[in-house]
């Protein structure tokens, strides 16, 4: 009687989840340390190094140009942090809440889709002494019939780079921002604040922010790790004679003498120590920062005047959003631009012969970016979801801990690292193939892609589960037809988040691939120097609109795979 | 308009209509020391209401009518300017900040450091709670956090209170508690007192007028 209607389950190991995740996230760490330290200190046997010294570290410091660069890391890192970081609150106290703040909220997402290099192509072409403002103001303001000789992108003290680095932190550090209001009640604050007279951005500044910035931590400390080390943009936008630290180390790390291997592993050791400076001087910053605040708040001033404040905030808000969607303007024009004298505003002639032209070059780059990121996006959804699954049946609480190791590969210098485990494949003979890269990709896109399946994961209502298990139904079953289907939307949204991120690697695919994996990042990178911004423009386009088709398709995926069901619909 | 007349909180002929619909219209006088309790089901409208009169009406709402807070028409100023306490249902206490930093927080500012510590610390000596000055608010018990809030609201001298439904989230235990030491510091400070409530006995208590919308 009935004995059969509850089916033995057939026990998924998904307890395997957290265990390879970790490892995941962590043995590659371990292994590039080692092979970045052990040269470092002298240790390379395959080129003869057999013991320990302290020279190469030393010996590195006198390479010309080195503590100039150092000092470049450190400057670029820290002040892309802090003024992104100034922007994004100053924008949320300015404007929490008001229509203002859901206009520029719209922009925000499609902004972090697009690739570091794209951003940094577009802004170059925007600000360039031949870029298109400059075409905009010539000759009628400026008086220029020919660009003049001035060093605006790759500028000596890395201004372009900085503006670079923050039109892409910003909409990152304003979507953690987003997603941190949500874990507190910043409504009732700000009601609080108002309605005993203080002004909406000091009374946000002082009730809303100290336990925001508590949840923004990580990811804030994860822009100091990436904004001390980048080297795409770095190429592209930043100085050059001597360059940061971290391009000054590729360039090492590629020299073909081989004991320059010793001196470059040394260099990213005082990569990883200007970081670990870096946030240690934020640490400081903090506790300065946030002890006056306390003081301040104390003091009963009601700031309440601050129309001038919010006006200036939003302005400096709106010109950054303006400066990105330019910078995708200029990158097409140019994909299309025929003859194109200086000061005229527009191409004399618009033309898709260098489309056509370069259409057989992009079809490898191209198909190798997207298998790529299809493969490392789909093991850290399968990683992810598992994950999730194991954590809800064995009723487990993810810790603070644990969502550090998630973060790991994002607060430590990518080139430090890879570097090292670029050693080791080599060693191996594994260097230039697919998979090491795809695991490569992994080690970044896991944490985005656990970060934003997790929550809609976690909110799933139960009470669905629980029908099913009453008419039946095992876990396993009720996993794949109930849960995973009803979390459609998020999944998708997650995958499309983990393939932009993937596509957007440069230093992952160079390093692990041995530049014999060509991707249309690595490929647009290469390009800088070059300067044909035809073609430039091609590549970034490639580059900028991949990420851009997967959110739309993540978009409307649901609605075409289940037409008529209003849950899908909106 | 004599003095006394202008005095307290009035609702001159206020409706709200959430798009074409109208959730109510009040016209009402709240003298100084007197509570009027409005009740109604929730979606009614009822924090709308306090929303109004606070000025954080949300954008989707409309209405007619005028609130003056003795004498001075309100209804346009920002809700910085308007001298309205809001009591919530949580004591949202700063986590971040202890609970003497709390009421330096509210406190206006006039007066050296010294001076507004001293005040401080009167207030919560005159209700027996001066040990709680240090203390991190997080280890408050639940009657002890709403009524810290309450003082914090007070210290900001507000000139009207707006209490949206303050008492619901306590035990019945401490509620008559709590709620005849927030009646008794409106009487005594002669505030003009708006109460939003679902809980009958909450109206008995305030005595005043009640208004079923």
């Amino acid at each position: 009687m009935g004995t059969n209607t509850i089916r033995k389950s057939w026990g998924l190991p998904f307890w395997l989840a957290p265990v390879s995740m970790i490892a995941v996230l962590t043995l590659p760490l371990l292994a590039g340390f080692a092979g970045v330290l052990l040269p470092a200190f002298g240790y390379f046997p395959s080129l003869g190094g057999i013991s320990f010294t302290f020279e190469y570290l030393f010996a590195v410091t006198e390479k010309p140009g080195f503590w100039h660069s150092l000092h470049l890391s450190l400057w670029i890192g820290l002040a892309t942090t802090f003024l992104s970081l100034v922007l994004v609150a100053g924008f949320f106290a300015a404007n929490w809440g008001s229509p203002t703040f859901l206009r520029i909220q719209r922009f925000i997402s499609p902004l972090m889709s697009v690739p570091h290099a794209a951003v940094a192509f577009g802004l170059a072409f925007l600000i360039a002494p031949s870029g298109w403002i400059m075409r905009l103001c010539s000759p009628w303001a400026t008086g220029f019939d020919r660009p003049p000789d001035w060093l605006i992108v790759n500028d000596p003290m890395g201004y372009a780079l900085l503006l670079g680095l923050i039109l892409k932190e910003v909409p990152f550090l304003f979507l953690v921002g987003l997603s941190a209001s949500s874990q507190i009640n910043v409504d009732e604050r700000l009601k609080l604040a108002r309605s005993i007279g203080y002004g909406r951005m000091w009374g946000w500044m002082i009730t809303v922010f100290p336990s925001l910035y508590k949840l923004m931590r990580l990811p804030v400390i994860a822009v100091i790790a990436y904004s001390t080390s980048v080297v795409d943009m770095a190429i592209i936008l930043g100085p050059n004679f001597p360059a940061m630290l971290p391009v000054q180390l590729l360039r090492w790390m590629n020299d073909p003498e081989l004991e320059m291997r010793f001196i470059a592993a040394a260099g990213a050791v005082w990569q990883l120590g200007a970081t670990l400076f870096a946030v240690l001087i934020w640490w400081l910053g903090e506790k300065i920062i946030g002890c006056a605040f306390r003081r301040a708040a104390i003091h009963g001033n009601r700031l309440a005047k601050d129309g001038w404040m919010r006006g200036g905030v939003s302005g400096l808000m709106l010109i950054l959003v303006t400066i990105s969607v330019l910078s995708f303007v200029i990158l097409f024009l140019w994909s299309i631009a025929g003859f194109w004298r200086f000061p005229n505003t527009l191409p004399d002639q618009f033309s898709l012969m260098r489309w056509m032209a370069n259409a057989g070059m992009l079809i490898d780059p191209t198909a190798n970016a997207l298998l790529i990121a299809v493969l490392s996006t789909g093991i850290a959804l399968v990683m992810s979801l598992g994950c999730l699954e194991n954590e809800y049946r064995h009723n487990i609480e993810f810790t603070p801990g644990a969502l550090r190791v998630l973060y790991l590969p994002l607060l430590v210098p990518q080139i430090a690292f890879l570097f090292g485990i670029s050693t080791l494949l080599v060693r191996f003979g594994w260097d230039g193939q697919l998979a090491p890269v795809v695991f490569a990709h992994l080690l970044f896109v896991l944490p985005y892609v656990f970060l934003s399946v997790a929550a809609p994961f976690r909110q799933f209502d139960l009470r669905y589960l629980r029908v099913a298990a009453a008419l039946g139904v095992n876990q396993n079953k009720a996993f794949f037809t109930v849960r995973l289907p009803l979390l459609l939307k998020p999944i998708l949204l997650a995958t499309a988040l983990g393939m932009a991120v993937s596509i957007a690697q440069y230093l992952p695919t160079l390093m692990i691939g041995a530049g014999r994996v060509e991707t249309i990042t690595t490929e647009a990178v290469a390009l800088a120097a070059g300067g044909d911004r035809r073609l430039i423009g091609i590549y970034a386009m490639v580059q900028a609109l991949l990420p851009a088709i997967g959110f739309v398709a993540a978009a409307f995926a649901p609605k075409f795979l289940y037409p008529n069901k209003r849950y899908f619909a909106s | 308009m004599t003095e006394s007349r202008s005095k307290g909180l009035v609702l001159n002929n206020v409706a709200i209509r959430d798009h074409e619909r109208e959730l109510f219209c009040i016209d009402a006088t709240v003298r100084p020391g007197e509570v009027l309790t409005v009740m109604g089901p929730s979606g009614s409208g009822k924090s709308t209401l306090l929303n109004l009169v606070s000025g954080f009406l949300p954008p989707a709402f409309s209405y007619t009518g005028r609130v003056l807070l003795d004498g001075v028409d309100i209804t346009q100023a920002p809700p910085e300017e308007r001298h309205v306490g809001l009591m919530f249902q949580d004591p949202l206490l700063f986590p971040h900040m202890s609970v003497e930093d709390n009421l330096l927080f509210a406190l206006p500012k006039d007066g050296g450091k010294d001076e507004r510590c001293q005040k401080v610390r009167a207030a919560l000596a005159a209700v027996n709670m001066e040990e709680l000055g240090a203390r991190d608010p997080m280890t408050l018990s639940g009657g002890q956090q709403s009524r810290i809030s309450l003082i914090r609201l007070l210290l900001s001298e507000p000139k009207a209170l707006l209490l949206d439904e303050p008492f619901s989230a306590l035990d019945s235990g401490l509620k008559g508690k709590v709620r005849d030491f927030v009646f008794s510091q409106a009487q005594q400070r002669q505030l003009p007192t708006i109460l939003v409530t679902h809980d009958e006995a909450d109206a008995q208590r305030a005595g005043g007028n009640i208004i079923t919308i």
